[in-house]
């Protein structure tokens, strides 16, 4: 049994519509992370599975019971949950005594609120700082008490709403080592959303994209960054290279998509006929000066239109019939004698291209 | 100038010399006016909190209708209780008229809509997160409401503090319904009224000196308090 569950969950506000038919189970133990763009109803998704807000529509269930009502209900089930703000505030006391609230309220005995709190404000690195006014500290420290407020209580469920955001890489590796503690030692369910899909990939093993209030795709990061099921899952998991094709052709496992003009070779079920997205992730195509360097399916001759350096990465733009994004090693670069107008061929095998059905 | 300066005086000498009648009147002064406080507090912590946590039809009209009734004249609230309290009135037969108790009684009405006013703007002046955190936090909606209200201490101790100082300063509610009866219902404002309306100008400036003396004080000692 799913420890939260939401069946055809919406909420609208004012007659908008910010969720839709929501229907999410997660299980103990699970961590999921919510990615999608600003906007895109994340929030107050976990606001709905916090029981901190009613949605519109649909059930929530929270251990196999329905959540809508009574009032007592909610409060026994939001006292195994915990939520942490994105923008969190501190009550006005000392950091101390902001950790201690909620095991008061849980009417925790006097003599474990003292252990409890200073082991939990020494897990988030701040058992320097108890006696700290908590309005005097930094976001970072701020969003590290907020964590230590939530998980003294030792929660089932975790939510964590963008748990880094606008915070410098320190305080971020902070509270990821926090998180990583959390899942990995106390096997907490944790739900967080996430602009940073880099950190969606490092916590958790299961990521939900909303995109205009729909669960547009649930699944493990490599399916979602690799196997996106839709243009705008694609575009937003930053699929760059998004072609619009019809298959043309089957010749045993491969497929023929034609692209502009181009004959690309793909393994798909699609039919002769169908309309379809071919998805290709920059990094899986290959460079070279000469068709014979490569065994792969699709090789591509194009002149390079635009260049440019990202860390140690050129990224390069090349004309084949269709604008084609790829990158390389600044080494490799150098290798090739990369230049803009220069004549590449770009390769890329055809188990490595992701294809879609296309519906305009 | 020189009545100021003899007021000054005599006002040093009833102190220090502990004069009895100055004594009586300044105890029932500040018994009146920290009991009318003190319940004017404890009605309107509580309502002021409902109101605000709550949203219903008409939330905006009864917080207009409340802050209206900060500038009531005393003489109004005055009449009011005379009327409901006096003999022939509904709740004559209490028989409170001319009691400190129907002074407290009318002091209670007289500030409430103040106290309850501002406690409203205090409590609405916190974060919204901090009764969401709290919520979120496991805090059930009267443990949420509580911190809420511990975050608007400043501005709560501020309300009352201009509460108690609307409770000593009123003179029309107290002459109407406490009657100014010397021994028991006189207070310091009623006490100068009468002073100046008999002439003796060293002593209204004398008792007017100790009325600003003690609201200076209380005041004094609240700040301190708010400043911990």
């Amino acid at each position: 049994m799913s420890l939260i569950q939401t069946v055809d969950v919406g909420q609208s506000y004012d007659g908008r519509d910010i969720l839709k038919n929501i229907n999410l189970s997660i299980n103990k133990g699970d961590v999921l992370a919510i990615i999608g763009p600003t906007g895109a109803g994340k929030t107050t998704l976990l606001r709905i599975l916090d029981l901190l807000e009613k949605p519109s529509s649909g059930q929530v269930y929270f251990d196999g019971v329905e959540m809508s009502k009574p009032k007592e209900l909610q409060l026994q089930a939001r006292r195994r949950m915990a939520y942490v703000h994105q923008k969190p505030i501190v009550f006005t006391t000392n950091v101390f005594n902001n950790v201690v609230y909620a095991l008061k309220w849980r009417h925790v005995k006097k003599s474990a609120i003292k252990s409890k709190t200073e082991d939990v404000l020494e897990l988030v690195g701040l058992a320097d700082y108890k006696h700290r006014n908590a309005k005097t500290l930094s976001g970072g420290e701020t969003q590290r008490l907020a964590i230590a407020r939530a998980l003294v209580t030792e929660p089932e469920v975790l939510f964590l709403d963008e748990p880094t955001a606008n915070m410098d890489p320190i305080s971020v590796s902070k509270i990821e080592e926090v998180l990583a503690h959390v899942i990995e030692k106390k096997k907490t369910t944790v739900v967080m959303s996430t602009h940073d899909m880099s950190q969606g990939q490092r916590l958790a093993r299961m990521i939900g994209v909303i995109i205009n209030g729909e669960l547009a795709q649930i699944g493990t990061p490599i399916d979602i960054f690799t196997m996106p099921k839709s243009k705008e899952v694609a575009e937003f998991v930053g699929v760059e290279n998004i072609l619009n094709g019809v298959v043309v052709g089957k010749e045993g496992e491969l497929t023929q998509i034609k692209v502009n003009g181009c004959i690309i070779n793909t393994v798909n079920s699609f039919d002769v006929g169908e309309k379809v997205h071919i998805l290709i992730r920059p990094e899986v195509i290959v460079f070279s000066l000469s068709a014979d360097a490569t065994s792969a399916r699709n090789i591509l001759k194009g002149k390079i239109n635009s260049m440019s350096t990202v860390g140690h990465m050129v990224r390069l733009e090349v004309d084949c019939g269709f604008s084609l994004l790829g990158t390389i090693t600044k080494h490799a670069a150098q290798d090739l004698n990369i230049a803009i107008g220069k004549e590449v061929y770009a390769a890329f095998k055809a188990t490595a291209i992701h294809t879609i059905k296309r519906y305009m | 100038m020189i009545a100021i300066w003899q007021g000054f005086l005599k006002a040093i000498q009833l102190i220090v010399t502990l004069n009895p009648e100055v004594l009586q009147i300044t105890g029932l002064t500040l018994a009146i006016s920290f009991s009318s406080t003190i319940i004017a507090t404890l009605i309107c912590l509580p309502l002021g909190s409902l109101i605000n946590f709550n949203n219903f039809h008409g939330k905006r009209t009864l917080i207009n209708l409340i802050q209206t009734f900060y500038s009531v004249p005393t003489v109004a609230v005055g009449l009011l209780v005379f009327l409901l309290f006096s003999r022939a009135g509904p709740l004559g037969f209490l028989e409170l008229l001319f009691t400190p108790t129907i002074m407290v009684i009318g002091q209670v009405i007289l500030i409430s809509p103040i106290i309850l006013g501002l406690t409203i703007s205090a409590l609405s002046g916190v974060d919204k997160l901090a009764y969401e955190t709290a919520v979120a936090m496991g805090a059930s909606r009267v443990q949420a409401a509580t911190t809420v209200i511990g975050e608007a201490r400043f501005a709560i101790y501020s309300t009352v503090i201009l509460g108690f100082g609307r409770a000593i300063s009123e003179v029309g509610l107290a002459l109407m319904v406490g009657g100014n009866i010397r021994g028991y219902t006189r207070v310091i404002t009623t006490a100068i009224s009468l002073e100046t309306s008999k002439g003796d100008i060293v002593l209204s400036i004398a008792l007017g000196i100790i009325l600003i003396s003690l609201a200076l004080i209380i005041n004094f000692v609240l700040n301190r308090l708010q400043q911990r």
